[in-house]
């Protein structure tokens, strides 16, 4: 392995024969039976994207349905048993298979081409990953067909949710299938900490990481640290329902307390889980529209690691109405007060970098505008419920709708759908029609506000959360007509978007390699790119290496990896400097096979205790399969 | 003499006052009536008026920011020192300026509220029940003196302690007019204080998802002065008045025959079910079915025939009565004032 410089924009090294092994070395393999065999991160980043969209269309879906039932008081469009069910797996959807796995999608397929290389650290984990993904998602969504679908509410308090105030299977497969879904999680999680520290192009220093790799990494940290504590949990839940244990149950000296603490001490993080990748994506995106460096690089990047480990130091604010003591309760007052900083260092920090330049108005730059205009304002409620006087006011009422959907829509799916824009081009090679994302922009942004603002007045006036009817003497009628009517013009937003991203991939403009003049390495190969990545590894100097080669007219790459095998550069953790080459594993079918065999276990165990063995032996086979040694040093 | 200021729900204690103003209402946080709630709506008003402050501040300086090389050929960005302390000043000094005199508020209101009660301060115990409150009144050695349900009656200007319980899932006690919520935990004793200081009906809600119906347990407040209040409470402790008319009785007749005793207590009579409210005085209460309809002859005999169509999923089976047994019934039942 060794470095050369070449002048020229591109990185044509090889012949074209040695290309073309080199594309065959990493082709996935086309077929019905080939698809269940890829490995490639952009294949596993792309269904994760795809799939986690289909799920938001499914989940939002719900949101108009429920929209609908409470447009006007006592309403008799669904009963309440729909309703709950309803409102549970709109909740559960959004948070667990659509909010997280799309950010892991994005992170899983932009890594590895902002690090500059040509796959991730464990190929066919984070296939395993996906497959339980999908098995999970489809089983959820099944149940609500089959009539079984939870109710006890996205956050299953418990004793609610036990056994013996929900009876039959709806709380089973919510239980099962969030263990489930977190195993997913913790697989991209550890798959792209490894990546990112280990798999970095040469010279990509951590202080020279693009904004989105770093939010993607502490992303992965979070979820590492927080997903552990609802596995306990539903597994403790699911236990006691099937097993009869008693972690929960008063009779038997349970407490259901124990529940929230462990719900919320994952749960809390995981808001900021969906929202670091955002921050990311946001910092990535005005870069490039402002085509300048960013001001406050060191800034940034400080503060989205304090908002990781404070966001450890919150979960309490979810219960400031158990009645636990106020003086432990104000501890999480202040602490959840203390995110302001970070918060408030990033939008400053972006509006500073904003301050002055030529920027350029394109359909992502509107989205993240758009953003800015939102998050603040879910932010301060978000300071506002922190006091525990203030909040045993509005805790469980439509003000807590209103704000998590100010922080959740404008902090993450807003930055997300720009991010969409920003790079569907290098996912599709084709360009969105900017006209028609703009159209999208405009009525989703305002569908949005008047959907959740009137709603923080709704929840002031007394109205709760999670309540499928009202009576009309209540007056709550008006503001509720208004928040439906956003509804649907915020739908009518999403699904333009909807629309142009089909209509783009038969009628959209040819990309260009960089079509937006963009300074990070994904931008360095073709649109799409090739199985390989790159032809070369490129090697950098700076946080902006496109923009260092565009103005010095050459670049240095990696040469000497082999064609024919999948060979990857490992570098130092801190200064990226080459230490090894990596040879990563072919397509293979046992990653989907273990996935299967895992779910027969996860998704039988409902019916019956014998499934946890079945799947035992079955698993244990499909991973022997796996596992079975490759090594690849043999052959050198 | 009662205020007619707060006695807004119309359908539900058979007033025709027209709704008024938007943010008022019998179950408004804005429209505080009690001394806790006083406080936070007082906590509420300046913590909105900065916010908004603070979202056009941060709006405005990125208005600025963008449009200002909008019209010019290059661009004019800050200088680093400039960046920094513009960063500085909002990004760090601003949240700090804006948070610290709001948590210290904070945490001296909830202080304030929290401070525990005199020993000898009425004391009312609450229960959360699927869908509906169980009342009971304790004397100063927590003996329950008298119970009802649905219906919650204080005097007006004596802070009232309340003991929180739950037998079943998670519930919470909320009348925002009067305080904020606290949580019903199996297993747990909740503690929480009101003290009214208008007389009124106010309207309370269980605040946190308890399944089914929990869109419908909802409960009146009433405040009213303290001899008034008296009054009522000496009529919850005495036991059902017995059946005056051969109708009434036969009604009564009915009520232990039809199975209506299994759930329901009433005092005075054979009729001591636990599962269902006690009905001594229901002739008494504003509502029905957790105040979900007013408690009139016609809603009455609906909820006993066909409860699942006034509440959906609710625990009350239907009765089968003829229509002569009903009409007994039901006039047995609005003799128990």
């Amino acid at each position: 392995m060794t470095i050369e410089t070449h002048a020229g924009p591109r990185d044509v090294i090889d012949s074209p024969e040695e290309t073309a092994q080199l594309e065959r070395t990493w082709h996935s393999p086309g077929g019905f039976i080939g698809w269940f065999t890829h490995v490639n991160q952009r294949m596993i980043g792309k269904r994760f994207i795809i799939t986690a969209f289909i799920f938001f269309l499914l989940a939002g879906i719900l949101g108009i349905v429920i929209r609908l039932q409470l447009a006007a008081p006592e309403q008799q469009l669904i009963g309440p048993e729909l309703y709950n069910q309803f409102f549970t797996m709109h909740g559960t959807v959004m948070m667990f298979f659509f909010a997280i796995p799309v950010m892991e999608g994005f992170a899983i397929y932009f890594v590895p081409l902002m690090i500059g290389t040509r796959d991730m650290a464990f190929p066919r984990l984070n296939a395993f990953g996906y497959y339980v993904y999908l098995i999970g998602g489809i089983v959820l969504f099944g149940s609500l067909l089959l009539s079984m679908a939870p109710n006890a509410g996205w956050f299953n308090y418990v004793p609610l949710s036990g056994k013996l105030y929900s009876p039959g299977y709806g709380v089973d497969v919510w239980t099962t299938m969030i263990t489930f879904i977190e195993v997913s999680a913790l697989t991209a999680a550890v798959e792209l900490i490894v990546t990112t520290l280990r798999m970095r192009a040469p010279g990509m220093s951590l202080n020279r990481m693009p904004l989105f790799v770093w939010a993607a990494l502490v992303m992965s940290f979070m979820i590492v640290f927080a997903m552990p504590a609802v596995i306990v949990s539903s597994t403790l839940l699911i236990l006691d329902r099937l097993m009869d244990t008693q972690f929960f149950v008063v009779a038997g000296g349970g407490e259901p307390l124990l529940w929230q603490h462990l719900f919320w001490y994952f749960g809390h993080p995981e808001v900021y889980i969906i929202l670091v990748p955002a921050l990311g994506m946001i910092s990535t995106i005005i870069i490039t529209f402002t085509r300048r460096p960013i001001y406050g690089y060191t800034a940034l990047v400080l503060s989205v690691v304090a908002i990781g480990f404070v966001s450890f130091g919150l979960w309490v604010h979810h219960m400031f109405t158990t009645g636990l003591p106020q003086l432990g309760m104000s501890f999480f007052t202040a602490a959840s007060a203390t995110i302001a900083i970070p918060s408030g260092v990033q939008i400053f920090c972006w509006i500073a970098s904003l301050w002055g330049a030529k920027i350029r108005f394109h359909t992502p730059m509107l989205w993240v505008l758009g953003f800015f205009a939102i998050f603040v304002i879910g932010g301060l409620t978000g300071v506002m419920v922190a006091s525990i006087p203030f909040d045993t006011q509005v805790h469980d009422t439509f003000f807590l709708v209103a704000h998590f959907h100010y922080v959740l829509i404008g902090g993450a799916v807003f930055p997300l759908i720009g991010a969409t824009y920003y790079w569907w081009p290098k996912i599709t090679g084709r360009m969105m029609s900017e006209a028609a994302g703009k159209w999208s922009f405009w009525l989703a942004f305002i569908g949005f506000n008047v959907t959740f603002f009137p709603m923080h007045q709704l929840g002031l006036e007394g109205m709760p959360r999670r309540i499928y009817t009202y009576a009309t003497e209540m007056g709550w009628g008006d503001l509720n007509l208004l928040a439906t009517i956003g509804a649907l013009v915020l739908a009518t937003g999403f699904g333009v978007t909807l629309i142009n991203a089909i209509w783009s991939l038969f009628r959209g403009q040819q990309a260009e390699p960089n079509p937006w003049g963009a300074p990070t390495l994904e931008w360095a190969t073709d649109s799409p790119p090739a199985f390989y990545n790159f032809r070369h590894i490129p090697v950098v100097a700076s946080r902006w290496p496109l923009w260092d080669w565009e103005r010095d007219g050459e670049r240095a790459v990696v040469t000497g990896l082999r064609n024919d095998r999948r060979e990857v550069v490992l570098t130092s953790v801190l200064d990226a400097k080459p230490v090894g080459v990596q040879v990563l594993p072919a397509p293979t079918i046992w990653p989907f096979v273990s996935a299967v065999a895992a779910s027969i276990g996860f998704v039988g165990i409902i019916f019956h205790p014998i499934f946890f063995v079945i799947a035992f032996f079955l698993v244990f086979f499909s991973l022997v399969a796996w596992f079975w040694p490759r090594r690849p040093w043999r052959e050198d | 003499m009662t205020s007619r200021k707060h006695d807004r729900t119309t359908l539900l204690i058979g007033a025709t006052t027209p709704l008024l103003a938007a943010c008022e209402g019998p179950q408004s946080a804005l429209d505080p009536a009690g001394s806790a709630a006083e406080l936070i709506a007082r906590l509420w008003w300046p913590t909105l008026f900065v916010a908004v402050l603070v979202t056009l501040l941060v709006l405005a300086l990125l208005a600025v920011a963008i449009f200002r090389a909008h019209k010019r050929n290059a661009a004019l960005p800050l200088s680093a020192r400039q960046s920094r302390n513009l960063v500085i000043a909002g990004g760090i000094i601003l949240p700090l300026a804006a948070t610290i005199p709001f948590a210290l508020s904070s945490f001296s209101i909830g202080r304030t509220i929290d401070a525990p009660l005199p020993d000898n301060a009425m004391t009312v115990e609450v229960i959360g029940k699927l869908w509906w409150w169980e009342v009971h009144y304790l004397d100063e050695a927590g003996d329950r003196i008298a119970t009802t349900a649905n219906e919650i009656h204080i005097p007006v200007g004596e802070p009232v302690r309340f003991l929180l319980k739950s037998d079943n899932v998670i519930h919470s006690f909320w009348v925002p007019n009067l305080q904020g919520k606290t949580d019903m935990i199996p297993g747990r004793t909740n503690v929480t204080s009101m003290t009214a200081n208008e007389p009124g009906v106010y309207r309370g809600q269980c605040a946190e998802y308890c399944g089914t119906q929990h869109a419908l347990m909802a409960f009146l407040l009433v405040a009213e002065e303290p001899e008034a209040f008296d009054d009522w409470l000496a009529g919850q402790r005495q036991p059902a008045a017995a059946p005056e008319t051969d109708a009434q009785a036969r009604g009564h007749d009915v009520f232990l025959d039809a199975g209506c005793a299994a759930c329901h207590t009433i005092r005075g009579t054979p009729a001591n079910g636990e599962i269902g409210p006690d009905l001594t005085h229901i002739a008494s209460r504003r509502t029905l079915a957790g105040a979900t309809v007013p408690n009139r002859t016609g809603h009455l005999g609906g909820w006993i025939t066909d409860p699942q169509h006034v509440k959906p999923g609710n625990k009350m089976p239907p009765s089968e009565l003829t229509p002569e047994e009903l009409k007994t019934l039901l006039g047995y039942l609005e003799s128990l004032e």
